[in-house]
């Protein structure tokens, strides 16, 4: 057969086809696999999923090596939702333990959108949660008969001791804002962070470092195993254990005796700044915030009237009456305003100019110990009148800025950086606080003369008024005050190991020292008088507006190698002679001799409700529980009230007026 | 006839075998039975390549099985094919009717005989009969496409089995005889039926494409395809009519009134679509309808009138047969394909995650046994029709290219194969052959990589399966046995 050669022209239109299309493929293949890099990535999404381990949070124990806090696994009844097919609710029940109507009223609340509101029908949803180990081990043998249905498990937080919750603070789900916030981008939803305490201001250091697996799943999200045989997979790093310079003992006695009262106690090792106490009345059971109940229980802690989430102890600014003192005689000592000779006149107060400010019965004139030794009012007052308006300065600004230096210089105004969070800067104020307040060029010392006295517009923490006890203590530095004492495998921050000097030398807190001595041996503070232990006092009894006076005591004890630095302010009960002394007495002999029964059972009198009969019985408080009434407003019946001759009081009754504008402007303190 | 001539007989056929293409054969299936292993062993419990638990060890098998198919076809005279062409085609045009109705339900087509452990599909070994069929019509003396009359027969036989397969539900392998018209071009039939064919398909996936956007008030799918018309005419009067005169004429026409249209549109008078187009096209019509009697190709330019007037009941039927005629499932597929419906969860599903196997295999691939997306089931029928896949993931574009490669030389080696033939018989049977390797090749990469709608065919020697790996050997070594023969024609 002959071929037609025309026809046979045909075989390239069919060949140029076929090359055509292949030509085609390839173009859209090289745009497909080479070009393009988007298939790639989706791919790996696709095919991996990031399984994050989670570390162990670090452990807490206190300066003895105690177990404080530690992890505890909790395991829940979680459930899918779309995988859940029909299942023998009659076996799960009684597994459970729950009636018909308890499980199936569990089951509303799991799948009702409002009051689960993380509910998702393709995430696992907690049923429920903390399950006994018995229920546990049962589940764990039929699971297999409920698709569906898993058990999770997670951390729990366990706390030894029913104390010292404003210290340790709690873990909570970070919400929103706290992913917003962080700068590492470490957290993810549903991750714990630390919440209050040292949870939180050490979170970076107990949290660990999160692990991942990489595993690889198929169409249906079903894990087929490790990517790359786990060769990429990233072990966590469990979280560092941190031992507290907390004393437990300490801490649990000092809330003991703190019980029924309102107020702090702050006991620092002064050559360290390590806080040996911090404790804040009321308090709370730091379990109270773990587990299911947590929500609930927070919203309790936050609507209690008696506020026990406020740490009184760092958050609260009080203004610290008469243990203020020793940082004005420090700063008379070091400005040449004053030597040890010195005497002031002080004929039941400061009178000058038309200002008195009252001060109770001793000797006059008055030296700087003695003055110390009585809290004379008096002496301070006119140290400061002398200093603002000394010459030298050139002009009351400048002596007030200087003034406004010493103080900061000891640790007042500023947050000292305690390692807890919110901490209270307290209020030292300066020379354009009172431009402002009160115009300039309109206020002289005596206006503002009360601030000698630790009143007026002056606020600190309890814990700077026992830094300032620890600074004397260190005759003229301090450490600034911490709570933990080293962080495993890190050791101590740097910030704690750095001596901070005043701006007063050394030898001038000896005369201070001097004095406080005194104060014990035979003033104010007699009541810490322990017998073989030195202690070294100042008393406080602060006016407020908010009823009886505060009792404040500030003392270090041993005199010569102190050991314990203590603040104790407690609201609203009368002198500090009375409470605040014997508690802080009680206290330091607890940390210096440790335990006996006797000093027990004398604490146990101060606990609760009993303490108020013992510093009530005697007569001279008759004019004191008036007082209430009366400081509470400003009136001008209070000029007239007949001063104190008690030689153990030692309130100031102040006619200066800017007081009560700045107690009513500042609030004693705050919440 | 004794023993040596025997002996000197098959080893002049063995000469004659073309090994160029048993060698790409072989390349090719066992290429494919290691692309089936990849796709599916999980490395996690790695299993032999030739276990025969596994779809690779079966396809192994069903190679194995191949090569004596193939070699036995080689030992058969040639002339056996020619001479029971017909009757082969009968009895398999038997099997797909008795396999229509006694073939179990397997998502939703009754395709599959079962003989004991082993599943057979009898349409993909009608493409070889048919094929045979087909050129013993070829070669019957005499017999050439030239009147309509001359189609009747051919078509038929290429239509036949169709309907069969169309009785089972199997659209897709129905399609693949369409390829056959390659075969009737190349024996002489009008090439302007491919030209129309061309034209079909472009004015289809036009219209549906840009049937959304408006111009001049028009659908722009109707104004690129009557824009197109226009050009047509002028074009087919010039190059296929050959008629210079009228050609500049209408084409002057065109321009001029085009020109005026934009002009008014220019001076804010907007000319709708339709308007315009029905005005200068019918216009252009009535022209040549006058103009034709002045020259020698009155069928051409008849020809080109009817083109251009079907074009346009073409062009107005498109959205009707696309919504009344196809099925929801095809529609989609075409939307799919066509980009207009990113539907990836659920009915795009298939074609994207085929498209992320392969876009994430780069240029050299993840490696052998190292791609996850087909391995972990993010793409269906991974060893089957979507094998090319598994390619794409793991050797990338470097896999992908050459076995694209290797396919073009196969198929222009069956066309070369093809032209060599002395026969008519040998010939067309050849390009059977190589319209069929043509469509299945373009159809299944194209659906793979998202270029053509989804329609289920396998790859030629790759995807897993008996049916499909035995009917393309049997047909490739019947042309070999066939094309071997023209050592006995050497010297005619």
């Amino acid at each position: 057969m002959r071929k037609d050669y025309n026809l046979e022209k045909r075989k390239f239109v069919i060949g140029g086809f076929i090359v055509a299309i292949i030509a085609i493929y390839l173009w859209k293949l090289y745009d497909l696999q080479v070009t393009s890099n988007e298939y790639s990535q989706i791919a790996v999404s696709n095919a991996r999923s990031v399984k994050i381990t989670h570390p162990s949070r670090g452990q807490i124990y206190d300066r003895n090596g105690n177990l404080v806090v530690y992890n505890e696994p909790a395991y829940d009844l979680v459930l899918t939702p779309k995988d859940v097919t029909e299942f023998d609710t009659t076996t799960m029940c009684k597994i459970l333990q729950l009636k018909r109507e308890d499980f199936d009223l569990l089951w509303k609340n799991m799948s009702d959108p409002k009051k689960n509101r993380n509910y998702s029908a393709v995430t696992p949803q907690p049923l429920v949660q903390n399950l006994d180990s018995l229920t546990y081990g049962r589940l764990q043998e039929i699971l297999y008969r409920f698709p569906g249905f898993d058990i999770a498990q997670r951390v729990i937080r366990r706390y030894n001791y029913v104390s010292a919750a404003n210290i340790l603070g709690d873990i909570r789900e970070v919400n929103a804002d706290d992913i917003a916030r962080d700068s590492d981008k470490y957290y993810l939803p549903g991750d714990y962070t630390g919440d209050l305490g040292v949870e939180k201001s050490y979170e970076k250091y107990l949290r660990g470092t999160k692990g991942k697996e990489i595993l690889v799943r198929d169409a249906r999200g079903r894990i087929k195993g490790r990517y790359n045989d786990g060769k990429d997979d990233v072990a966590p790093v469990a979280g560092k254990d941190l031992q507290l310079s907390i004393d437990m003992d300490l801490q649990q006695f000092g809330e003991k005796i703190m019980r029924g009262k309102k107020g702090a106690i702050v006991a620092i090792e002064p050559k360290t700044g390590e806080v040996l106490a911090l404790v804040t009345s009321p308090c709370y059971d730091p379990a109270l915030l773990v587990g299911k109940d947590r929500g609930k229980n927070y919203t309790d802690l936050v609507n209690d009237p008696n506020k026990p989430l406020f740490d009184r102890s760092i958050m609260a600014a009080y203004p610290p009456g008469s243990t203020f003192k020793p940082s004005q005689g420090l700063m008379f000592l070091q400005e040449g305003i004053v030597n040890t000779s010195t005497s002031y006149p002080c004929s039941h107060g400061y009178i000058n100019r038309g200002l008195k400010i009252g001060c109770h019965g001793h000797g006059s004139p008055i030296a700087l110990h003695p003055a110390i030794a009585t809290s004379c009012n008096g002496y301070f007052c006119w140290g400061l009148y002398y200093m603002l308006n000394n010459k030298k300065y050139g002009g009351l600004e400048n002596s007030f800025t200087l003034w406004k230096d010493y103080m900061v210089s000891m640790g007042f105004g500023y947050k000292l950086n305690i390692d807890l969070p919110s901490e209270s800067r307290g209020f030292i104020p300066n020379a354009q606080f009172y431009n402002k307040m009160i115009g300039e060029g309109k206020w002289g010392a005596n206006t503002i003369l009360s601030i000698a006295i630790g009143q007026g517009e002056v606020m600190l923490t309890p814990l700077q008024i026992a830094n300032l006890g620890a600074t004397i203590a260190n005759r003229g530095y301090f450490i600034t005050p911490h709570v933990v004492k080293n962080i495993r495998d890190v050791g101590i921050l740097e910030q704690y190991t750095v001596q901070h000097h005043t701006k007063v030398n050394s030898e001038y807190y000896n005369e201070i020292v001097t004095g406080m001595r005194m104060a014990v041996t035979g003033g104010t503070c007699r009541g810490a008088n322990l017998p073989g232990l030195d202690v070294c006092g100042k008393t406080g009894t602060v006016q407020n507006p908010h009823g009886q006076d505060h009792s404040v005591f500030m003392g270090f004890a041993p005199k010569d190698d102190p050991k314990i630095a203590i603040c104790v302010y407690v609201e609203n009960a009368g002198f500090g002679a009375k409470v605040a002394v014997p508690l802080g007495a009680m206290v330091m002999e607890r940390y210096l001799r440790g335990y006996s029964d006797e000093i027990e059972e004398r604490a146990n009198k101060w606990s609760g409700d009993s303490w108020m009969e013992q510093t009530q019985n005697k007569p001279s408080e008759a004019t004191q529980a008036q007082q209430p009434t009366t400081t509470a407003s400003n009136t001008p019946q209070r000029n007239n009230k007949p001063l104190d001759n008690n030689p153990e009081s030692e309130k100031a009754i102040v006619v200066n007026p800017i007081r009560f504008i700045s107690t009513s402007r500042h609030g004693l303190y705050k919440g | 006839m004794d023993s040596t001539k025997d002996n000197n007989e098959s080893n002049k056929l063995l000469a004659s075998v073309d090994w160029f293409t048993v060698l790409l054969y072989l390349v090719l299936v066992v290429a494919g039975a290691i692309s089936i292993y990849a796709a599916t062993t999980n490395s996690l419990a790695q299993t032999s390549i030739f276990d025969f638990n596994t779809y690779s060890g079966k396809q192994f098998l069903w190679i194995g099985l191949s090569f004596v198919i193939g070699f036995s076809l080689l030992l058969i005279d040639r002339r056996m094919y020619e001479g029971y062409a017909y009757l082969i085609y009968i009895i398999m045009i038997v099997i797909l009717i008795a396999t229509a109705f006694l073939a179990p339900n397997i998502k939703g087509s009754h395709s599959w005989l079962r003989f004991g452990p082993v599943s057979l599909q009898p349409a993909e070994f009608a493409k070889t009969t048919t094929a045979l069929a087909l050129a013993k019509l070829f070669s019957t003396y005499g017999f050439k496409l030239g009147h309509w009359r001359t189609y009747i027969v051919p078509v038929a036989i290429i239509l036949i089995p169709v309907f069969c397969i169309l009785l089972e539900s199997e659209t897709g392998s129905a399609l693949v005889y369409l390829s056959l018209i390659f075969v009737l071009y190349r024996e002489g039939m009008s090439g302007f039926v491919l030209y129309a064919i061309l034209a079909a398909v472009s004015f289809f996936v036009v219209m549906l494409k840009f049937a959304d956007q408006m111009i001049m008030g028009i659908p722009m799918g109707s104004f690129i395809v009557l824009t197109c018309v226009m050009i047509s005419i002028v074009l087919m009067l010039f190059l296929y009519c050959r008629a210079m005169i009228p050609g500049r004429n209408v084409a002057i026409g065109y321009i001029a009134s085009t020109l005026g249209v934009w002009g008014l549109s220019a001076l804010g008078v907007n000319v709708n679509g339709y308007a315009f187009f029905f005005t200068v096209i019918p216009l252009s019509i009535v022209y040549l309808l006058i103009a034709m009697f002045r020259e020698s190709n009155i069928n051409r330019i008849l020809i080109t009138i009817a083109f251009a007037v079907i074009s346009i009941i073409f062009m107005f039927s498109v959205n009707a047969v696309f919504n009344n005629v196809l099925q929801p499932h095809q529609q989609n597929r075409i939307k799919i394909a066509l980009g207009m419906m990113e539907d990836v969860k659920d009915k795009g599903y298939n074609v994207n995650q085929s498209k992320i196997a392969i876009g994430s295999g780069g240029l050299t691939g993840k490696g052998f046994l190292q791609g996850t997306q087909t391995k972990l089931n993010y793409v269906p029928e991974q060893h089957t029709d979507f094998i090319y896949c598994t390619i794409g993931e793991e050797e990338g574009f470097m896999g992908t290219s050459i076995v694209l490669l290797l396919f073009l030389i196969l198929i222009l080696r069956v066309i070369a194969i093809a032209e060599r033939q002395h026969t008519a018989f040998g010939r067309v049977y050849a390009y059977c052959v190589a319209a069929i390797l043509i469509f299945h090749v373009t159809i299944n990469i194209g659906m793979v990589i998202g270029l053509v709608p989804v329609i289920g065919i396998p790859l030629p020697f790759f995807s897993y399966g008996g049916s499909s790996l035995w009917s393309f050997t049997i047909m490739l070594f019947i042309l070999l046995r066939i094309d071997a023969a023209r050592a006995e024609y050497g010297t005619w």
